[in-house]
């Protein structure tokens, strides 16, 4: 093959140095194209996207014309003598069995709560988990391990976090079931469901969680964790040890050290993965499902321990209707709607990433 | 690292001319509580690190204790699941002839394969691209667009398998038939499913094989140009091979996660569980099923409720012997230049 050509510059050798010239130039074309299949791909899945949603989201209305039922509850603009209907009923109504008043209120609640759910559980355990070990931990046996385990965590598949979501904060593992062992062996009086309701100073709480936003934010929490502790440590890792040492040399502790000069250092690169990992979060669906959310919800959650449902779970549900009005339009104007969100929350982290990135 | 006095407490105690003892002790007592606040932080932050390894532990128990109660019970037997080639556990009475899990796995792989096979040469090739051929401006607006291809959700792809996909491969497979070959196939069918699948992996296909390409030194492409290689060449010839331990783990990570992918195929490739390498079938996948049942609300404690850990086990089991090979050949076989 070519590789065993010496560089050879008599006539003799023109034919084939041509020969591997037009090959590279072939080759370098084809790697374009595979290059510019990822950008064809996100376009063409936008425009798709967009052709069916858009008329779900606004109608553009002419002058002598009125708008298309498609939609019932709207806020109309009125820019000269043509309308603007946007379809506001989709944020502000339950699902419903008609498409024209199906909206995605109990959904936008849901993800909303999860979310806060997901951040305030997912920042102080995965910062916490990376700074012990990028700061603290010991270079031995158990922090390998659990470095390791870390990865391997990141590469389990995001369903079998909802088998896990169902059984230790859905259920307990039974714990309180009625026919288990550990109710059997006391007598307890439990009720048939086997949660168990009851007020703490006041507010109520139950265990084991069920199928309420409590467990779908732990359980997405733990999905996310493992994202979370590798780009912090990443975050961590990239500050100078000059710092460091500077800090150490006037006497700091290590805690003084770590909380007043190196987390702050690092916020920027924690922050940017904080919001990647609520971003994956947001577009889960499947562990919800499994874990037992709901995706037919006409309510909004009173408390932590309400059912509740998501954006892609309801948009799960209307891809699965029958009716085209829902399985293509309304499942279309949802996706912009969970899109446009994503879409927003990846920009600023990598805003984030760009204007405070520093090189040391 | 050892503890060392304030400074400033140092500089105080310095100026003053007569050290009283009761100075001495308050700084004692300050020192041991910083001490004591240093040990908690530290169990605390171990706490935190320690969350993973449970989560770890968490899903091996939740798995198996369930798993295991399914296998205890009458109707169902390991050997059947392993070997079995009919999944139906709806059918009443339950026996163990209708839970073999080998359909699902069917199902599975065929749809892991073919996205595979898409997503390699597509991955690798805009791999080789990034890094050997695009100037550093393409790179730059041509990664993020990687990144967002990559963080669009699942169900956002399964949306576009039935919407745009689909109705393209009824196209042609009615253009064929119209020209007299005879194909049949299902709405729900496992080529659209495998085609979303394969379209949301090439990023990571793609990034990881990248990473490992620009780690090969600079040297080494020096080399083969002095010795008249050309572009081609040297990205064929010295940069894949030299970087073939990355690209690999990056294989099998991809598969690994083509194989735990749910919503785009729950949505895509329907509910059939069943033997066939055909791509225009309808088929089931692990994952699918294990949704199915979800949705059906099955009793806790009942055989199909129980039926989801063994399969949900059994998924586990392959995605995480995957994501170990790809350790392994990313340990053992990485070339090192220093």
């Amino acid at each position: 093959m070519a590789n065993s050509h010496t560089p050879d510059l008599s006539l003799a050798a023109a034919p084939e140095a041509r020969r591997r010239q037009i090959m590279g130039r072939f080759f370098a074309v084809l790697l374009l194209f595979c290059t510019l299949f990822g950008l064809v791909m996100l376009g063409v899945l936008l425009v798709q996207i967009g052709n069916s949603g858009t008329p779900y989201l606004v109608q553009i209305v002419k002058p002598g014309y009125s708008v298309d039922n498609i939609f019932e509850d709207h806020t109309d603009l009125h820019i000269g003598s043509t309308t603007i209907a946007i379809n506001t009923g989709l944020l502000t109504n339950y699902h419903s069995r008609t498409p024209a008043k199906a909206g995605l209120k109990s959904a936008l609640v849901g993800t909303l709560i999860v979310m806060a759910l997901v951040a305030l559980f997912t920042f102080p355990l995965g910062v916490g988990a990376a700074i012990y070990l990028e700061e603290y931990a010991p270079p031995n046996a158990i922090t390998n391990f659990i470095k390791l385990n870390i990865y391997n965590l990141a590469g389990v598949p995001s369903i079998v976090y909802g088998m896990l979501g169902l059984a230790v904060f859905g259920r307990a593992f039974g714990l309180l079931e009625p026919d288990s062992a550990f109710v059997k062996t006391f007598h307890l009086n439990i009720h048939q469901s086997g949660i168990h309701q009851f007020n703490i100073l006041g507010l109520p709480f139950q265990f084991p969680f069920g199928r309420s936003l409590m467990a779908g934010g732990l359980t997405m929490t733990l999905l996310v964790l493992p994202i979370v502790i590798i780009s912090a440590r990443e975050a961590l890792r990239a500050v100078p040890g000059s710092i460091r040492e500077a800090a150490y040399g006037l006497g700091a502790t290590r805690w003084e050290v770590t909380s007043q000069q190196v987390v702050p250092v690092a916020m920027p690169g924690i922050l940017t993965g904080m919001i990647l990992a609520l971003s994956r979060a947001m577009g889960e669906s499947a562990p919800l499902l499994v874990m037992g959310a709901f995706i037919y919800v006409p309510f909004l959650p009173k408390n932590l321990w309400d059912q509740f449902t998501v954006l892609p779970l309801q948009i799960y549900n209307w891809i699965s209707l029958p009716k085209p009005e829902f399985r293509q339009g309304l499942a279309g104007a949802g996706i912009m709607i969970l899109l446009a969100v994503l879409l927003l929350m990846n920009g600023i982290a990598i805003y984030l990433r760009n204007r405070f990135e520093k090189k040391w | 690292m050892t503890e060392l006095p304030h400074p400033r407490r140092i500089a105080s105690q310095m100026s003053s001319a007569a050290f009283d003892s009761s100075a001495l002790k308050a700084q004692e007592r300050t020192l041991f509580l910083r001490k004591v606040r240093e040990i908690i932080i530290n169990a605390l932050l171990f706490l935190c690190g320690i969350v993973t390894v449970l989560t770890t532990i968490g899903i091996i128990f939740a798995l198996f204790s369930e798993t295991i109660s399914f296998f205890a019970r009458p109707e169902v037997d390991l050997w059947h699941f392993l070997t079995g080639t009919t999944w139906r556990p709806t059918v009443t009475p339950a026996k163990p002839e209708n839970f073999g899990i080998l359909p699902l796995i069917n199902g599975t792989m065929l749809i892991a394969v073919i996205s595979m096979l898409i997503a390699v040469p597509i991955g690798v090739g805009s791999a080789i691209y990034l890094s050997e051929y695009a100037a550093d401006r393409t790179r730059r607006i041509i990664k993020p667009v990687l990144e967002v291809l990559a963080g669009v959700p699942t169900v956002v792809y399964g949306y576009f398998a039935i919407t745009a996909i689909t109705p393209l491969i009824k196209t042609v497979v009615e253009s064929l038939n119209s020209r007299g070959i005879g194909i049949e196939m299902d709405f729900f069918n496992a080529l659209s499913a495998a085609i979303v699948v394969g379209i949301m992996i090439v990023p990571m296909v793609a990034s990881i094989s990248e990473d490992a390409m620009r780690a090969v030194p600079r040297a080494l492409r020096e080399g083969a140009y002095g010795l008249g290689a050309t572009k081609f060449e040297v990205a064929m010839q010295i940069v894949v091979p030299a970087a073939l331990s990355g690209i690999i783990a990056a294989f099998i990570l991809a598969f690994s996660r083509a194989v735990g992918e749910t919503m785009a195929v729950t949505i895509a490739a329907g509910s059939t569980p069943r033997m066939t390498l055909n791509p225009l079938s309808s088929v089931q996948t692990m994952t699918a099923f294990i949704v199915q049942v979800s949705f059906g609300d099955a009793p806790v404690g009942s055989i199909n409720s129980q039926s989801i850990f063994a399969v949900g086990a059994t998924l586990f089991v392959i995605t995480f012997l995957m994501n170990l090979i790809s350790d392994f050949v990313l340990r053992r076989f990485r070339e090192e230049y220093d």
